[in-house]
């Protein structure tokens, strides 16, 4: 059916017409269920943190205490700590990644909408401690009027951490049912709760996070299997959150910021505005040019160019690709790549016809002649963006978002003016154009 | 037909016109690295009054760029972006950025002479990418000095943009020239040259046309941050063409008749035509 352009163009059509579905930002998105294969796909544009503001933070940690066969294990243990600290904070569709190369441990945070860095910073990067700690005085009495300040001086560290805790769970009293919160605690720590457990048997043990009391149990008897429970009038929830908190409080390595930037969402919003329009305006004037340039084939070549946006941002809508600022620059330079493919071929066509062939045979050669040209020009431009975006994320190559953001848009940019250039101007050309003989 | 390769002075005069003031600032002052690569922190506020340090840049109506060693200081004003690296992060982009430029040009070097089946096609291709880089970094010397514009990681990608497009560039000329010297019309190799160079300069400034077009565009519409990264983009642009038929092609043709000298044959044929 491909040898009837008629029926391509036809098709063409109704791609193009799919594609337009996609890029309108109503799009409900394709649901459908056909022969047992469900499709529900959802399309969106997903704009990077420069044009929608956010913060962007990398976050480096310190390997130096922990031996090498765990390092990559204390990672990931320290993106899902920051990842629930991150989501306890109400952050709207945060990222929260690792990046590792053979030296650098690393974690990057990306938060949409939070232009307070600092305040994002106090969040991630505290060392939330867990501590456990006695009272000074074993007499001292606890009222509503005591403050957690209070509290602070009244007590002392027992020399019990986070850094003991090996996790907490909610678990459920075996008598009553009650919800509680098992303490699991490694053999290091359960050692020393052990010991603390001993000597404050019937005295009261201070379970505190970020120097705020949680919990103040009584010891009931001496604990050394390393195993606790934290039993008090909690509902499940509480239970829940609470296993949570301690998770959080023992972040297993020490990080620093390395990088942080902030985009205020007035910025990013003029910068979408404005890419957007200069884009437009430079569309139209290459539109112009073209059509001045090369008449009615200049027209078609601007259809062409029609499809290749839609279809270019359908699949950025697709896939999703986020878009950021660079991420824009490599689309808009991909369009004058797609522009060039036509101008080869219109060119070649002028020359065959010079050379004195009839119009429908130098439109055939043109195409034939100027693929060599097109392919080899623009497969220099897809093996840059392949080191560009570094997809084996090997160490020795950049892997910054904003480079990557480039490449991508490029690479795609590039294959969609393969594409169109090559079948779709072809097929408007070989349907619409006629030419007097 | 025009006769391009009697002129191969004049283009060495007008690369040499660009490129000695760019490579002069290059070695004398080098480039103005941004917190990208150095690291410390930059601040971008909206604000009435400009605020008080050492180093405030004004951006637009009401807009300053601050940059700060120590980023605990605090900023009256909205704050539009803010941004800090750390100083080893900026060292690791930097070595990491010339890799990826190293490893470009040599798949793409490979990748030429694979395609033409001679490396001098891609050698010549990589002299007149080389002279395209040196022309951007050239101007961003001069740029930096005389203007204070900095290189960042934006500028970087224009840069490596300049390495596909410069070589996208020079194979459609390449192309041409191959397909002639195939076919085996046209005479000497100078000959074959200027015939392809003729053929394709109306393709070549037509594209270029398009593409700075948009570029145009971007610059005088689009945003402030992206401004310097556009006009890196437009200088690598007008010089990739440029260089296609005035360096690529030249270096080509110079080659040949160093290969085709007297002095190069067997002393048996030296006297031979």
């Amino acid at each position: 059916m491909f040898n009837n352009p008629r029926r391509v163009f036809i098709l063409i059509i109704f791609l193009a017409i799919v594609m337009a579905f996609i890029d309108i930002p109503s799009s409900p998105g394709i649901h459908f269920s056909f022969l047992g294969l469900t499709v529900d796909k959802k399309f969106s544009t997903n704009l990077g943190l420069d044009l929608s503001g956010g913060s962007h933070l990398v976050l480096e940690a310190d390997m130096k205490d922990i031996p090498q066969a765990d390092r990559a294990a204390a990672l990931d243990s320290a993106r899902q700590v920051i990842e629930r600290r991150v989501n306890f904070f109400g952050v709207s569709e945060p990222i929260v990644q690792t990046a590792t190369t053979k030296n650098n441990f690393r974690i990057i945070v990306e938060l949409p909408g939070i232009s307070d860095v600092k305040q994002a910073i106090a969040l991630i990067g505290q060392t939330a401690q867990l501590d456990f700690r006695e009272f000074t005085d074993p007499d001292a009495s606890v009222s509503a009027i005591t403050t957690y300040a209070d509290l602070m001086m009244m007590t002392k560290p027992v020399g019990l951490t986070g850094k003991d805790l090996k996790r907490a769970t909610v678990t459920f009293d075996t008598t009553t049912g009650s919800p509680e919160v098992g303490l699991q605690f490694t053999s290091e720590g359960g050692k020393k709760f052990g010991d603390v457990t001993r000597r404050l048997v019937g005295k009261p043990l201070g379970i505190f996070l970020d120097d705020a009391p949680i919990t103040i149990p009584v010891v009931k008897q001496e604990i050394i299997d390393g195993q606790a429970v934290i039993n008090g009038t909690f509902t499940q929830d509480e239970a829940k959150n609470l296993a949570l908190q301690l998770n959080a409080g023992a972040l297993p390595v020490p990080v620093s910021v390395v990088e942080k930037s902030t985009v205020g969402a007035t910025l990013g919003q003029t910068s979408v505005e404005k890419s957007v329009y200069a884009g437009s305006v430079g569309l139209v004037i290459v539109a112009i040019f073209m059509i001045a340039q090369y008449g009615w084939l200049g027209l078609l070549a601007d259809m062409a160019l029609v499809v290749y946006g839609l279809l270019t941002f359908a699949i950025f809508r697709s896939i999703p690709i986020t878009l950021t600022l660079p991420g824009i620059a490599g689309f808009i330079l991909s369009i004058g790549m797609a522009v060039d493919s036509n101008i080869l071929i219109f060119e070649r066509f002028k020359e065959e016809k010079r050379a004195g062939r009839p119009w429908k045979v130098a439109m055939e050669l043109g195409f034939g002649k100027a693929w060599d040209s097109i392919r080899d020009a623009n497969f220099t431009t897809l093996i840059t963006c392949a080191i560009l975006y570094n997809p084996g994320n090997w160490e020795f190559l950049p892997s910054s978002g904003m480079v990557r953001g480039f490449a991508v848009t490029l690479f795609i940019g590039v294959l969609a003016s393969l594409f169109t250039g090559i079948i779709v101007t072809r097929t408007f050309v070989r349907v619409l154009y006629k030419e007097k003989t | 037909m025009i006769r391009f390769s009697k002129y191969i002075w004049l283009y060495a005069l007008i690369s040499a016109l660009v490129l000695v003031p760019g490579i002069y600032s290059l070695v004398r002052w080098g480039l103005r690295p941004a917190i990208d690569f150095t690291g410390g922190t930059l601040v971008e506020v909206k604000s009435d009054t400009p605020p008080a340090g050492a180093s405030v840049q004004k951006t637009g109506s009401g807009t300053y760029l601050v940059r700060l060693q120590d980023e605990t200081a605090s900023i009256a004003g909205e704050i539009l972006r803010e941004e800090t690296v750390g100083p080893v992060l900026g060292k690791e982009l930097l070595a990491k950025t010339v890799t990826a430029a190293l490893f470009a040009i040599a798949a793409i070097l490979a990748y030429v002479a694979y395609a033409f089946k001679n490396i001098k096609f891609g050698i010549s291709a990589i002299v007149a990418l080389v002279h395209d880089l040196l022309v951007v970094l050239g101007c961003f010397s001069l740029f930096g000095h005389f203007w204070g514009v900095e290189v960042d990681t934006l500028f970087v990608t224009a840069f490596l943009t300049t390495i596909s497009f410069s070589v996208h560039d020079t194979i459609v000329v390449f192309d041409r020239i191959r397909e002639k010297s195939k076919r085996g019309d046209g005479g000497s190799f100078e000959a074959i040259t200027d015939q392809a160079l003729t053929e394709t300069m109306g393709r070549s400034l037509t594209n270029s046309f398009t593409i700075i077009f948009m570029l145009l565009a971007l610059i005088l519409l689009g945003g402030d941050t992206i401004r310097w990264f556009v006009i890196a983009l437009l200088i690598g642009t007008i010089s990739g063409t440029y260089s296609s038929p005035f360096v690529a092609t030249p270096v080509l043709i110079l080659w040949n008749r160093w290969e085709k000298s007297p002095r190069r044959r067997p002393a048996g044929e030296a006297g031979k035509k």
